[in-house]
């Protein structure tokens, strides 16, 4: 050992250093199995992993209220909710603006219809609004300025006017909302601004910034409108908006504005667990607004009876499978193993065909004379319908683990409990059950997964009783379009799921995932 | 299977009490049907009772005996109730006769350790039992959709003439509505136009990579292996939310390429799974010897590497096929009506209109599910043959 210790590391037969050599080799090997995978790993994050990346982004995400609403947002930031109160004139100022572009781009609906996910009446009160927007009295500033100098009225007058960067800064809010509408004619309407008859808000802000002391000494135009402004005729913006809507002149829609305001939000989270954000902080909704929580107790509650049935079901089979000549144990398998090849929707419509009241089971019932004919039994379109179908169409799911736990087990350890004394009842508890645990262990967990996420059974079989959290879930994309809502289930559902995930992982690992025995 | 026990008749004051005890069950059946239980239960086991100690006591000849015990309920059966209730005591017949001669045989202790007490013996029947009972409910949902796709009518149910057995009750109708309905055929050509273009995505990725992630030096392989089984353990409702926020977002959403890759990506982990658990038995010796005797990778992996994992391959070609073609909660959100499937054309029936042509698209659906079994199970023998992990 000494010779090589003195003679430095041990060497290759190229004369690189044998470690070095090994380590190029081995990261040779690292590389190629990378490149084996990285095209599929590459296609699972962009078909799969980006798609639930989005969701989860989805549901915090916002932008709606800031960027529809971006200078009414801007000026509430100080307007104290608790006042009661609706806000100064100058946030009615900047909504006019807001809203008046946004009825033009047809987005104050939409708008509407999210804020009225939080606060009933939103939507209506946007779309009355939108429609009145471009009918508020405040054409009397148009016309006074326009009376001052009829060059007011060419777009050109007001490009010229906000080219310059101190007007800019003099007079921020009419020089964001020239370049938003001139953005939106372009952008939109694909026209040129400069032909297009300049909208009556823009006087009302050009009036309303130059009202406030700004602007003197830029232009001579605009300083002949300060020079005049002592004498104008005024209107009440805030007037105009409560005679479109009266609701405006409350405060609930102006909180719930500036509540919801951030780009990223908790509110459809709370929303997921039936909360909602008030005045202090989050509460929960009234006792009998409360559809979520509801909603996931029953979800859990029904995939842990259904666990429990497949559980109670699944061992005596597996129990029998396991200990039965392998013959017939391979012709028995086939039962099992046809229902789980068998497609869902296949299994879904037979039980529909068994459970329903004028179905295969009822009508045998009948005939039995256990029923009257009068008096069907109603299993379907409730929680029984659901709980059976799953259980059945989840079986094969726990029978499948169980089986190939307990073929592992081996008998002789039962006869060798009995031959020392035990009960049939002692020999099976104390010996056999707990080293199937695993099984169950496995079993139960991948049914739970499986049925806490199911959609199509429920759907059919489920009525409104026995509907799932997924089944509320894909109400809200497709139908209430709340998809906000619906990430923030998924979200809260997913996570159930991962949590359920790793257990499993810890008990069985993933790579012991078996298919079809 | 051997014969444990020596076997004697039972006396008389066994099997006839106990063939009593079935035969009250049998009656309190009948009798319920009959609207008259307690009558029924009385008059089942006497008669059986009769029966047992005649058959056993009077007709030496068991094949005899149990002919004339079918022959007799059937035709109770037929004075009852006409042609289904024929049936019924036919079956009923066969089942007493077999049962009366197990028991006064004392067949029944045959094949159970000599040792058992009367109550194991008994215990372990019930067991039996129990297990068939659970077989029975697996099995009868797929059973009884098959006979109710002949029906005549529009019915979901059994109607009288197809109990009586009349021929009038059954027609192939709803077969030909399957065949010539434009919607059925639309979703038909659908489902065979996405599932194996998915399928061949889902293999060619999914092989490359399972090959890869077997080699003995991979970084990070927890984590690859949690990302690519990922599609099958997320609920399809939350993949489907995603992939329809996605896609919109990408323009995929509504496309024929959409589908397709989702379903691709649904289908992934069941071949990584059926390709790895090949993959294991695969010997890396072979390999090298191919290399070693001047074959380059790509020969290798064609000639040596592919016809040994082929198995493996193909049924995890045959879970992601099934996968695309089962596949209803993504395609809902992900595809638009251009691309609806069988299974969501069934969706929409089993919702809307219930029509029982359905049931036919159902049987054929479980006519192809046992011919995709059968060929998955004769893989998974072979593939252990070739591996030479079992004898059979």
């Amino acid at each position: 050992m000494s010779d090589t210790a003195a003679s430095g590391p041990v060497m290759s037969a190229d004369g690189v250093p044998l470690k070095r050599s090994l380590n190029r080799a081995l990261r040779a090997q690292k590389i190629r199995a990378l490149a084996l995978i990285a095209p599929l790993l590459l296609f699972v994050l962009i078909t799969f992993i980006a798609p639930i990346a989005d969701m989860l982004f989805r549901s915090v995400e916002n932008q709606i209220v800031r960027e529809t609403l971006p200078e009414t947002v801007q000026r509430l930031g100080d307007w104290d909710a608790d006042s009661g109160e609706p806000p100064s004139e100058a946030v009615f100022t900047a909504l006019y603006a807001d809203i008046f572009l946004a009825a033009e781009r047809k987005l104050h609906t939409r708008l509407g219809s999210r804020l009225n996910y939080e606060e009933t009446g939103a939507s209506s009160l946007f779309r009355k609004t939108g429609r009145r927007v471009d009918r508020f009295d405040t054409d009397i500033y148009t016309d006074q300025i326009t009376d001052l100098d009829p060059a007011w009225e060419a777009g050109a007058t007001w490009a010229a006017l906000f080219e310059a960067r101190e007007a800019r800064s003099a007079l921020p809010f009419t020089a964001r909302s020239w370049e938003r509408w001139t953005d939106f004619v372009i952008n939109e309407e694909e026209d040129d601004p400069l032909e297009e008859d300049v909208p009556d808000f823009l006087y009302t802000a050009l009036y309303s910034e130059l009202a406030d002391g700004a602007g003197a000494g830029l232009d001579p135009r605009v300083d002949q409108v300060i020079d005049a402004l002592p004498g104008f005729e005024t209107v009440s913006v805030r007037e105009q908006f409560l005679d479109a809507d009266e609701d405006w002149g409350g405060a609930d829609i102006w909180r719930t504005i500036q509540t919801y305001s951030p780009a990223y939000t908790s509110g459809y989270f709370l929303n997921a667990v039936d909360m909602e954000k008030g005045t202090d902080g989050p509460q929960f909704r009234p006792e009998n607004e409360q559809i979520y929580l509801t909603l996931f107790k029953r979800t859990m509650f029904m995939s842990m009876v259904i666990t429990f049935s497949c559980i109670l079901l699944g061992y005596p089979v597996a129990w029998i499978l396991a200990n039965l000549p392998a013959r017939t144990a391979n012709l028995l398998m086939i039962l099992v193993l046809l229902p789980f090849w068998t497609s869902l929707l296949v299994r879904t419509s037979a039980w529909k065909v068994m459970l329903q009241q004028q179905g295969v089971i009822n009508d045998t019932l009948v005939w039995l004379g256990l029923v009257d004919d009068g008096s069907r039994l109603v299993m379907i379109n409730n929680q029984f319908g659901t709980i059976v179908a799953m259980t059945h169409i989840l079986l094969p799911f726990m029978i499948l683990p169980l089986y190939s736990v307990m073929q592992t087990i081996p008998p002789t350890y039962l006869r060798a409990a009995k031959s020392l004394g035990a009960t049939n009842w002692t020999a099976f508890w104390r010996v056999y059950f707990p080293q199937s645990v695993p099984g169950i262990g496995a079993g139960s967990i991948l049914v739970f997964i499986l049925s806490i996420g199911y959609y199509i059974t429920p759907e059919i079989v489920g009525g409104t009783t026995g509907t799932f959290i997924s089944n509320r879930i894909a109400y809200h994309i497709s139908s209430s379009l709340n998809w906000g809502l619906a990430a923030a289930l998924g979200t809260i559902l997913l996570a159930v799921v991962l949590v359920l995930y790793w257990l499993y992982d810890q008990i069985v690992g993933i790579d012991n995932v078996k298919l079809g025995g | 299977m051997v014969a444990l026990t020596p076997i004697s008749r039972t006396p008389v004051s066994f099997y006839v009490p106990v063939v009593a005890a079935a035969g009250a069950f049998a009656g309190l059946l009948v009798g319920t049907a009959r609207d008259n239980s307690l009558l029924g239960v009385v008059l089942g086991a006497l008669l059986l009772a009769a029966i047992a100690f005649a058959v056993t006591q009077l007709i030496e000849n068991e094949r005899l005996a149990r002919w004339a015990i079918f022959a007799v309920f059937a035709l109770a059966g037929l004075v009852m109730g006409g042609l289904p209730a024929l049936v019924v005591g036919a079956a009923f017949g066969l089942f007493f006769g077999w049962f009366i001669f197990w028991l006064f045989e004392g067949r029944y202790r045959e094949r159970l350790a000599p040792y058992l007490t009367p109550g194991q013996v008994l215990w372990h029947y019930s067991f039996r039992v129990i297990c068939g009972m659970i077989f029975f409910f697996l099995i009868t949902p797929i059973v009884v959709v098959m006979p109710l796709s002949f029906n005549a009518e529009d019915f979901f149910t059994f109607t009288p003439e197809m109990l009586q057995f009349k021929p009038e009750g059954y027609s192939l109708k709803h077969y030909e509505d399957f065949f010539t309905n434009a919607d059925w055929q639309q979703a038909l050509w659908n489902s065979v136009r996405i599932a194996p273009v998915a399928t061949l995505l889902s293999v060619s990725f999914g092989t490359l990579a399972a090959i890869g992630l077997s080699q003995p030096h991979v970084p990070f392989r927890q984590v690859i292996m949690a990302i690519l089984i990922s599609p099958m353990i997320v609920p399809l409702i939350i993949s489907a939310a995603g992939m329809y926020f996605f896609y919109s977002r990408i323009g995929l959403q509504g496309t024929y390429l959409g589908v397709v890759l989702a379903h691709a990506a649904l289908g992934i982990p069941f071949v990584i799974i059926t390709v790895t658990a090949t993959l294991v038995g695969f010997d890396r010796s072979l390999t090298r010897a191919a290399a070693n005797m001047g074959a380059n990778p790509v020969t290798t992996f064609f000639k040596v590497q592919m016809p040994l994992i082929l198995p493996g391959v193909i049924s995890g070609a045959l879970f992601a096929f099934i996968t695309s073609f089962d596949e209803v909660v993504v395609v809902l959100f992900v595809g638009s009506a251009g691309q609806k499937t069988l299974p969501w054309q069934m969706f929409t029936g089993l919702r809307e209109q219930i029509s029982p042509t359905i049931l036919a698209v159902a049987t054929i659906l479980v006519v192809v599910s046992i011919a995709l079994l059968t060929t998955v199970e004769m893989l998974r023998r072979r593939s252990e043959r070739l591996r030479g992990m079992s004898p059979g």
